[in-house]
C-alpha cells in the first residue's frame, strides 16, 4: 500500500496563498528590504509548486529544476542587496518611492 | 488522518502565518526572523514530499545565507534613523485587491484543474539510472553490444546528485557562472567609491585609509615603471 501524503492540490493551495502573500508584499511595502523579502517568499512557492510535481510524477526534475531556483535567489539576493546598499548611500533613506529618478 | 497530513496542517498554517507576519511587521529585523521561519517551514513541507535534499538545501542556502545577507544588510543600514511614520505605501488598498483577486484566481485554477494521473512508483524519486554496454551472444554465434540500464534504489540526495550531474550538467555549469557573474555584479555595485561631497563628512580613520591607499598605489607604479 502506497503511503499516503497530503495531495498535491493541498500543496497548490498552500502555494498559491503564499504567492499572493508575497506579491501583496511587494506591492504595499515601502521600505526596500521587506519588498526583496517577499520577493523571495514568492520564490519559495514556486518552489513548493515545483516539489509537489515531482513527488506527483515521481520524477527528479522539479527537484532539480527548484535547485536552480535556489541558485538564482541567492544570486538575486546578493545583487538586490547591494543595489540597496547603494541607494543608502545615495539617498540615505531605502524608501522605494524615494527612487524616482527615471521618472519621466 | 495520518502524521503526514497532521504534519502539512500544523506547519502549513505556521508557514502561512508567518509569512503574513513577514509583510506586516514594521521593524525589518522582525520580518526576516519571520522569513526564517517560513523557509524553515517549508522545508519541512519538502520533507513530507520526498524531498530531502531540496529540504536541506532550502536550509543550508535560504535559512543560513540569505537570511544572513539580510540582516547585515539590515544591519549596516541604520533601521532606527529611518523616518518610519509610514510603512505602507499609498496603494496599499489596491495592492491588497491585486493579491486576493491573484489567490482567487490561482485557487479557482487549483480546484477546477484536471490532473495528469499519480506515477504510484515513489521509489524512482530515490533511484539512479546507469547506462551501460553489455556484449550478447546471439544464438547464431554472432557478438552483438546491448545497452542495459540499471535502476538502482539509493537515497534521494545521491538520486539527486545524479540527475544533476548526467542529466542537467550544462544547466549546473550555467548556474554556476550565472553566480559568478551575480557575486562579480554585486561587489562591482556594492564597492564604495568616495565623491568630493562624501569625504567631507567620512570619518578621519576612512579618509587616513583612502589616503595611505593611494600612497601605496602611487609607490607600487612608481616601482613598476623604474623596473
Amino acid at each position: 500500500m502506497p503511503e499516503v501524503v497530503p495531495s498535491t492540490e493541498a500543496y497548490l493551495m498552500l502555494s498559491g496563498t503564499l504567492f499572493a502573500v508575497g506579491l501583496i508584499g511587494v506591492i504595499i511595502r515601502r521600505n526596500m528590504i521587506t519588498v526583496l523579502m517577499a520577493i523571495e517568499l514568492m520564490m519559495n512557492a514556486v518552489n513548493i509548486n515545483l516539489v509537489a510535481f515531482s513527488h506527483r510524477f515521481a520524477s527528479l526534475e522539479g527537484q532539480v529544476f527548484t535547485i536552480f531556483v535556489i541558485t538564482v535567489a541567492a544570486g538575486e539576493a546578493a545583487v538586490g542587496l547591494a543595489i540597496i546598499i547603494q541607494l543608502y548611500r545615495l539617498k540615505s533613506s531605502i524608501n522605494v518611492d524615494e527612487a524616482s529618478e527615471l521618472n519621466g | 488522518m495520518n502524521v503526514a497530513f497532521l504534519v502539512f496542517f500544523v506547519v502549513g498554517t505556521i508557514a502561512v502565518a508567518s509569512s503574513i507576519l513577514v509583510v506586516a511587521m514594521r521593524n525589518p529585523v522582525h520580518s526576516a526572523l519571520f522569513l526564517l521561519l517560513t523557509f524553515l517551514c517549508v522545508a519541512i513541507l519538502f520533507v513530507v514530499k520526498d524531498a530531502e535534499f531540496v529540504a536541506a538545501v532550502q536550509v543550508l542556502v535560504y535559512a543560513g545565507g540569505i537570511m544572513v545577507l539580510f540582516l547585515f544588510v539590515v544591519m549596516l543600514i541604520n533601521v532606527r534613523h529611518l523616518p518610519d511614520d509610514r510603512t505602507l505605501s499609498r496603494f496599499w488598498k489596491g495592492g491588497v485587491g491585486v493579491g486576493l483577486a491573484i489567490f482567487l484566481l490561482l485557487a479557482t485554477v487549483v480546484r477546477t484543474g484536471t490532473y495528469h494521473d499519480q506515477n504510484p512508483n515513489k521509489k524512482l524519486l530515490r533511484s539512479t539510472a546507469s547506462h551501460r554496454v553489455r556484449k550478447v551472444t546471439n544464438p547464431d554465434g554472432s557478438v552483438t553490444r546491448k545497452r542495459v540500464v540499471r535502476h538502482r534504489t539509493v537515497g534521494n540526495s545521491e538520486a539527486v546528485g545524479m540527475a544533476l550531474y548526467q542529466d542537467y550538467l550544462v544547466p549546473f555549469e550555467v548556474a554556476s557562472l550565472f553566480l559568478l557573474v551575480a557575486m562579480i555584479g554585486a561587489i562591482v555595485i556594492g564597492k564604495r567609491e568616495l565623491s568630493a561631497p562624501e569625504e567631507e563628512t567620512s570619518p578621519d580613520f576612512i579618509l587616513k585609509r583612502m589616503e595611505k591607499e593611494k600612497e601605496v598605489k602611487e609607490a607600487m607604479r612608481k616601482e613598476a615603471m623604474s623596473a
